[in-house]
C-alpha cells in the first residue's frame, strides 16, 4: 500500500514538545538527519530498481504513445493523440473494453459467490475437509499456460474430453464448438477462469472465516438466529474486508488478462475473446507498431490506476485506516 | 492493495520497453574480422536449431574448414523468432554477421536499403547462374543478387487420394469451379473436404493470396504493396471466390479454434484421415505424420487451381525457402563458403539428410519422395513467383492480411472490407 509509509504528519509525541535547551535540540536534529539517512540508505537499492525497471518504463511508454514508432531507435514521428483516438475508434479495442466489463461482472456475480459458498461449506467440520480444500486450490497452482493447453485439449470440438463425456451421456447437442464458436468462446473462457481462480478466492475466504470468533455465531445461535441470519448478519459483515480485497484482485485480474487467452485462442475466433493485453501484444510484438501498443498499455494503466485509487478511496478506506496509523510508532 | 496493480501494470510496460531495449543492447558485439595468424574467422548465423539439420550443418562447416585450412567457421544458432528479433536489432545498429540466414523479400530489401548487405551479383556469377531460377527469386532486389538459396518450396494442396477416390474425383481439379465441385462431391460423401487452422490465421491467408495471384496475376500482390492499394477489382474478386468456398462450409468442425501442428490441429486432421485436404507448404507431409498418423501412399499433391477468366496461371507459385546473405564487405572466405554450400555435393547431402528441396539442378537425383518430386516439378516449371506475404510485406501489413482474411472466413468481413482494411494498414506504414 503506497500510503502506508507516507510520513504525512509530523505531530507525534516528542516532536512538538518545547526544547529544553539548544544543545539538546541540536542533538535531536542531528539524530533525525542520521535516521533519515539510514532510511534513505536502506531504501536506495530498492528505489533505484523501482525507478529504473518500473517508473521509467511507464513514463517512456507514456511518451512513446504519442509517436508513430516501430520500436527501434528513438521515437521521432510525433502524431499527438492520434494513437489514442485510433484506439477508441477501433471496434476491436472497444470490444476489448466491453469484454473486460463482461468478465468483471461475471466474476463478481458468479465466481466470487461460488467461491464464498464453497468456503462456507469447507469451513464446516467433516471428514476429509483438508483433501477437498487442497483439491479446489490445486488449479490455482498451475501456470496459466499449462491451464490453457490443458483446456484447449479438453474443449477440442468432437474429439475433446468435454464432448466425449457429453456424448456418452447422450448430451451431444449442448457441447458445440466451445473455444471455436464466436458466441460461446467467452462463456467457455469464463468457465476455465472460474475453475482456475475460485480456489484462490475460496482460500482467502476460508482464512477470513477462521478469524471470525466462534463466540459471535454461538451468541447469535442462542439468540435464535437461523443459519441464513447468522451468515447474513454475523459472518458476512465480519468477512467484508476479505471480500473487498478479493473483489479488487478479481477486477485487476480481469483487466490484465493475457496468458490464458493467448494460449487458448490468441484472441480468436475473429477477436471474440481478445482482451486489451492481447491487442497490445498483437500490435507491439507482431505488427511492430509499438507507439500504438504503448497507447493501449497507457489506457490499460489508466483504467487500473483509476480503479485502484477509487477503490482505495471509497471502498478500502476503512480497512486501510488501521494500517496507516501503525507505522507511526515504528521510528521510536 | 494498490501496489500489485501498479507493479504489474508497470511490469507489462517494463517488458514492452525494456525487452526491446535488451534486444537492442544484446545486438552489439560479435566482431570477427581477420585473425592474428593469418586465419580468417567467419561467423555464420542460422536458424537450424533442430535435428538432424543442426548436426549436418555443423559437419558441413567442419568439412569446409578441412578444405580451407586458413578459415574458421563460427556457427551461431538462434531459434526462428529469436533470430528475427535479433536481426531487427542488428539492422538498427548497422552491423550484420558475415553470413546470415535470410528469407529474402521485404526484410532483406530493408537491410539492403540500409547499405548493410553485400551485392553478390558479380562475386557469385560463375557458379550461381546454374541454380534453380525460382529459388533465387526472393533474393533478387532491383535485378541484383543479395542472397544464395539452400532451400525452396511452395504451397499447394496436399490431399488424401483414398477420400478423393471415394468421392468419385478421378483427377485433382485444375480450375476453381472444378475445385468447388470436388468440395461438394466430398461433402456429399460425408467427408470433411478441408482442414484449416483458423486460430493461427496464416493458413487461411494462403487461400486469399493464391486467389489474388490467380485473379490479378503473379506480380499483382507485389505491385499492390508498392502502390499501397489493394482495393483493385481483382482483389475484391479474390475475396469473393474465397467466400464461395466458405459458403460451402468445407472446413472441419471447430476449425476457427484449431491450431496447425497440435494433435487436434489442421495437419493432424488430414494426417489422421479426418479431412480430405489442406493447403500447405512442402513441409506438410512431415508435420502430418508428426502430429497425426500420416497418410503414407495415400498422400498426393496438386497445385492451386487456376481461376477462370483470371490473369494468373496455374504454373505461378506462392512460396519461399531459405538462403544466406553476406554483410557488406564480408571477406572472400564467406563467398567461398556460399559456393561450397551451393555445390551439388553439399546440396545432395542437404536433400538426403535434412529434407529440403534441391536448389542445384544436379542434386535433383537425391530427391526420392514422389510427392516432393511433384513439388519440385512444379517449381522447375514455375512461370511466376510470390514470396510468403509475411516476408514480402511489412509486419503490420502481413498481419492485417492474416487478420482480415480470417475475418472473411469467419463471416464478419466482406471481400470489399478486406481489401479496404489491408489498404488502410499499408498506407499507415511508411
Amino acid at each position: 500500500m503506497t500510503s502506508t509509509f507516507l510520513p504525512d504528519k509530523r505531530t507525534g509525541p516528542g516532536v512538538d514538545l518545547p526544547p529544553p535547551s539548544a544543545a539538546a535540540a541540536r542533538g535531536r536534529a542531528r539524530r533525525r538527519v542520521f535516521h533519515w539517512l539510514t532510511a534513505v540508505g536502506f531504501q536506495l537499492p530498492a528505489l533505484v530498481l523501482f525507478i529504473v525497471l518500473v517508473l521509467l518504463p511507464i513514463l517512456f511508454a507514456l511518451y512513446a504513445a504519442f509517436f508513430r514508432w516501430g520500436g527501434f531507435g528513438m521515437p521521432s514521428d510525433y502524431i499527438g493523440t492520434e494513437n489514442f483516438t485510433r484506439a477508441f475508434d477501433d471496434p476491436v479495442f472497444l470490444g476489448d473494453l466491453w469484454r473486460c466489463l463482461v468478465l468483471v461482472v461475471l466474476s463478481l456475480a458468479l465466481q466470487l459467490p461460488f467461491a464464498l459458498a464453497m468456503a462456507v461449506l469447507l469451513n464446516q467440520r467433516f471428514r476429509g475437509r483438508a483433501v477437498y480444500r487442497m483439491l479446489f486450490f490445486a488449479p490455482y497452482v498451475l501456470s496459466e499456460a499449462i491451464t490453457g493447453v490443458l483446456f484447449s485439449m479438453i474443449f477440442a470440438p468432437g474429439d475433446g474430453l468435454a464432448d466425449q463425456i457429453l456424448g456418452s451421456v447422450g448430451l451431444d447437442g449442448i457441447g458445440g464448438e466451445w473455444f471455436a464458436d464466436p458466441s460461446m468462446v467467452m462463456a467457455t473462457l469464463f468457465l476455465v477462469m472460474t475453475w482456475k481462480y475460485f480456489g484462490f478466492h475460496m482460500m482467502l475466504y476460508l482464512a477470513g472465516l477462521q478469524s471470525i470468533p466462534k463466540e459471535l455465531t454461538e451468541a447469535a445461535l442462542i439468540d435464535g438466529a437461523n443459519a441464513w441470519q447468522r451468515f447474513r448478519s454475523v459472518t458476512l459483515p465480519l468477512l467484508a474486508p476479505t471480500l473487498r480485497i478479493s473483489v479488487f484482485l478479481s477486477v485487476i485480474g480481469a483487466i490484465q488478462l493475457f496468458d490464458l487467452v493467448w494460449v487458448v485462442t490468441q484472441g480468436g475466433p475473429d477477436h471474440h475473446s481478445e482482451t486489451m493485453a492481447v491487442t497490445m501484444f498483437q500490435f507491439g510484438f507482431k505488427r511492430y507498431q509499438v507507439g500504438y501498443a504503448s497507447a493501449i498499455s497507457v489506457v490499460m494503466f489508466g483504467i487500473s490506476l483509476v480503479f485502484a485509487l477509487a477503490y482505495q478511496r471509497f471502498v478500502l478506506r476503512r480497512d486501510l485506516e488501521g494500517a496507516t496509523t501503525t507505522m507511526r510508532g515504528g521510528g521510536k | 492493495m494498490g501496489d500489485p496493480a501498479l507493479s504489474r501494470r508497470g511490469f507489462l510496460a517494463a517488458s514492452t520497453a525494456a525487452g526491446l531495449g535488451m534486444t537492442a543492447l544484446s545486438g552489439c558485439g560479435g566482431d570477427s574480422d581477420g585473425g592474428s595468424s593469418g586465419t580468417t574467422t567467419i561467423e555464420w548465423w542460422n536458424i537450424s536449431t533442430t535435428q538432424p539439420t543442426k548436426d549436418v550443418w555443423a559437419a558441413l562447416a567442419k568439412q569446409f574448414e578441412a578444405q580451407n585450412p586458413k578459415v574458421k567457421v563460427k556457427i551461431v544458432q538462434l531459434e526462428n523468432d529469436a533470430y528475427k528479433s535479433k536481426m531487427t536489432a542488428l539492422t538498427a545498429s548497422g552491423k550484420l554477421p558475415d553470413i546470415f540466414h535470410t528469407w529474402g523479400g521485404g526484410v532483406l530489401r530493408q537491410q539492403v536499403d540500409a547499405g548493410l548487405v553485400e551485392d553478390l551479383t558479380d562475386r557469385t556469377k560463375e557458379w550461381a547462374d546454374g541454380l534453380l531460377p525460382v529459388a533465387k527469386e526472393p533474393y533478387l532486389i532491383d535485378d541484383k543478387v543479395y542472397g544464395i538459396p539452400f532451400d525452396i518450396g511452395m504451397v499447394g494442396f496436399w490431399y488424401n487420394k483414398a477420400h478423393f477416390k471415394k468421392a468419385g474425383i478421378s483427377a485433382p481439379p485444375t480450375t476453381w469451379s472444378g475445385f468447388l465441385d470436388a468440395v461438394r462431391a466430398l461433402k456429399s460423401e460425408n467427408i470433411t473436404p478441408i482442414a484449416l487452422a483458423g486460430k493461427e490465421k496464416w493458413p487461411g491467408m494462403y487461400y486469399w493470396a493464391y486467389l489474388a495471384m490467380r485473379t490479378a496475376g503473379a506480380d499483382a500482390l507485389e505491385k499492390a504493396n508498392d502502390a499501397k492499394d489493394f482495393t483493385g477489382d481483382e482483389f475484391v474478386q479474390a475475396g469473393k471466390h474465397l467466400e464461395e468456398l466458405v459458403d460451402l462450409q468445407p472446413f472441419q468442425k471447430g476449425f476457427l479454434g484449431a491450431a496447425y501442428s497440435t494433435p487436434t490441429g489442421q495437419a493432424a486432421t488430414v494426417g489422421n484421415g479426418k479431412a480430405a485436404m489442406e493447403l500447405m507448404g512442402q513441409w506438410a507431409p512431415v508435420v502430418q505424420s508428426d502430429a497425426g498418423k500420416g497418410l503414407g501412399d495415400d498422400l498426393g499433391f496438386f497445385p492451386f487451381p487456376a481461376v477462370e477468366g483470371g490473369k494468373g496461371a496455374i504454373t505461378e507459385v506462392f512460396g519461399g525457402g531459405g538462403g544466406h546473405a553476406l554483410r557488406r564487405d564480408a571477406p572472400q572466405a564467406a563467398v567461398d563458403f556460399l559456393k561450397f554450400f551451393a555445390s551439388a555435393a553439399t546440396d545432395r547431402e542437404l536433400v538426403k539428410k535434412t529434407g529440403v528441396l534441391p536448389v542445384v539442378p544436379a542434386a535433383e537425383d537425391a530427391l526420392t519422395d514422389a510427392n516432393l518430386q511433384a513439388v519440385q516439378k512444379q517449381l522447375n516449371g514455375a512461370t511466376g513467383f510470390q514470396l510468403y506475404l509475411d516476408q514480402a510485406y511489412a509486419p503490420a501489413v502481413g498481419q492485417e492480411v492474416n487478420d482480415s482474411v480470417a475475418a472473411l472466413v469467419a463471416g464478419s468481413k466482406s471481400p470489399q472490407q478486406v481489401a479496404e482494411s489491408i489498404t488502410k494498414t499499408a498506407k499507415e506504414e511508411q
